[in-house]
């Protein structure tokens, strides 16, 4: 409340010679721009805040009656606050900030999905050339893809030996499937007039692949993208719950160990924030670059 | 020896069942250079099958188009086409949709310099050259349509094919581009060959009328010379015998003998 009174107060000059000697498109701006953060605080910000206290307090007055088998927000921040205030401290082997953890996650995710992006985009593109191809892969492509990304494990486990190969295993066999799927969805979608195109310029494989199947079948490949990226980030915590190591995941698994309820929530809050960001970057990708694809 | 040579060419397309729709007959016709032919005809009598054929995006049935004495079997920028829903690539800006042809065609004998003026030149033939830095998106569709025969002219084509490239837009839009590619023809005196189902537009650009009969089987049913002077100035020939001798032909033979009989369905 103080914070927006404090901002409008320009809006209403409290005394009028100011007002006069003052040219009036300054004024003007000066008015404007306030106004228009607290549009901002009001539309955007209000709604989820008042909805999170809203919730944290719910949260609180259930738990809060002693005996519960679960903390409580206040617990939580009395007991594991420091992770949230301090991301990036690091003080041994096993105990650093969340945030180096997050990131140790995140570059697993990083080569795993890379590698599926790339990998899942080249395959749709030769698969989607083809109607007998697709037709022949689709039925393996449907069963391959509803594969649960821990269900691998054992498999990558067992080929590479080793917990950290196979954890970038298991995330770019869980995200390769939609990226195929929606490049070759994207693909046959190329409007035969651009195909045409083609043809008469004689465009090769090479050309044809950058300049025409890229930019036409872009929407579809960065939905794809979306969606693989969105299940990566759910296979590394799965996968690193399992083969340890430094990671998010494994921290998880470390806590409940451990006994520490509290910390796990703490996790939860950093994979979910991250998660979101993921998301939001990659769908932000998409925009960029398959502005003016639509028409 | 003619330019562009199309002998007895035959197309026909596989049906289900083993079966063969035959869609283009005994097709003859000879076209000299510089020549500007409209081909008109009733909707699905396979005008654009035999601009795709001369194209060299479908192949002949049987028969041979031979263009310069060489056989045509594959497309190329030497047979640059105008399509009807003009086909710009909407991801790249006007100047780029035209550049990637140029880029495609000259990219080993213009330098780079050379091939910008060449892309500008050619826009400013259409006058679009304001408009190089737009998006598809961000311009008209009788624009966009100058940008599309600017695109296939900067390819420098032995041979412009245009199907039916002004069919979607309004009458006035329609007068201003016939105006233009009859500046263009005057201009740089290329061939060209335009599929067409307005009368006027037929009459009005072309040296000769090629009419094709109804399909399936569909072949040349009577070819038109029409011997006006250029420049020709749509007004002035409103009243002109031999454009109302020549437009009477057209619609005799389009609307008397080749009356377009709706499918039997």
């Amino acid at each position: 409340m103080n914070v927006t009174a404090l901002k409008t107060t320009p809006a209403q000059p409290a005394e009028p010679p100011v007002a006069k000697v003052l040219p009036l498109p300054a004024a003007a701006l000066r008015s404007q721009w306030p106004g228009k953060v607290k549009d901002v605080l009001l539309t955007m910000v209000l709604p989820p805040v008042a909805v999170i206290v809203t919730l944290l307090a719910l949260w609180q007055l259930a738990l809060s009656g002693g005996g519960a088998s679960l903390p409580s927000p206040l617990e939580i921040w009395q007991q594991s606050g420091d992770l949230i205030l301090n991301p990036f401290y690091v003080t041994g082997s096993q105990d650093m900030g969340l945030g180096w953890r997050v990131l140790t996650s995140l570059e697993r995710v990083g080569v795993g999905f890379g590698l599926a992006a790339v990998v899942g985009v080249l395959v749709g593109a030769v698969i989607g050339q083809s109607v007998w191809l697709m037709r022949g892969v689709d039925p393996l492509f449907q069963v391959l893809r509803t594969v649960p990304p821990l269900a691998w494990l054992p498999i990558s486990l067992a080929a590479f030996m080793d917990s950290r190969p196979s954890a970038i295993f298991v995330i770019f066999i869980t995200a390769i499937w939609p990226i195929i799927i929606n490049t070759t969805a994207g693909v046959r979608a190329i409007p035969q007039d651009y195909r045409n195109v083609a043809a008469v310029l004689r465009l090769n494989q090479f050309e044809f692949f950058f300049k025409i199947m890229v930019p036409s079948a872009a929407p579809y490949i960065f939905s794809g993208l979306r969606i693989g990226v969105g299940l990566a980030w759910l296979a590394i915590v799965a996968a690193e719950m399992l083969t340890g190591g430094v990671g998010i995941g494994f921290f998880i698994w470390d806590s409940w160990n451990s006994s520490l309820l509290t910390d796990i929530f703490v996790a939860l809050l950093y994979i979910g924030i991250t998660g979101f960001v993921l998301d939001r970057l990659v769908a932000f990708i998409g925009r960029v670059v398959s502005r003016g694809t639509m028409t | 020896m003619s330019y562009l040579k199309i002998d007895r060419v035959v197309k026909s397309f596989p049906l289900a069942g083993g079966k063969e729709a035959l869609v283009l007959n005994d097709i003859r016709l000879n076209i000299e250079m510089g020549e500007f032919v409209s081909i008109i005809g009733h909707s699905g009598c396979g005008k654009s099958t035999l601009l795709n054929l001369i194209g060299g995006l479908t192949q002949v049935t049987t028969g041979v188009i031979k263009l310069e004495g060489r056989e045509v079997n594959a497309p190329g920028p030497d047979r640059a086409i105008v399509f009807q829903n003009h086909s710009l690539l909407p991801w790249l800006s006007v100047y780029d949709n035209v550049k990637m042809g140029v880029r495609k065609v000259f990219g080993g004998t213009k330098t780079r310099a050379e091939r910008h003026d060449w892309i500008m030149a050619n826009l400013d033939l259409v006058k679009m050259a304001h408009a190089a830095d737009k998006k598809p998106g961000e311009i008209s569709g009788g624009m966009k349509q100058r940008v599309g025969i600017a695109r296939a002219l900067a390819m420098e084509p032995k041979i412009l094919l245009l199907d039916e490239p002004f069919g979607a837009l309004d009458a006035l839009t329609r007068a201003h581009l016939q105006e233009a590619v009859m500046d263009i023809h005057a201009r740089l005196k290329n061939t060209m060959i335009m599929i067409t189902h307005d009368v006027d537009e037929a009459v009005l650009l072309a040296d000769r009328i090629v009419m094709m009969t109804n399909g399936p089987a569909a072949t040349i049913g009577e070819v038109l010379s029409v011997p006006l002077d250029r420049p020709r100035h749509r007004i002035a020939l409103a009243s002109h015998p031999e454009y109302i001798r020549a437009r009477e032909a057209v619609l005799r033979f389009l609307y008397e003998r080749h009356r377009f009989v709706e499918a039997a369905e």
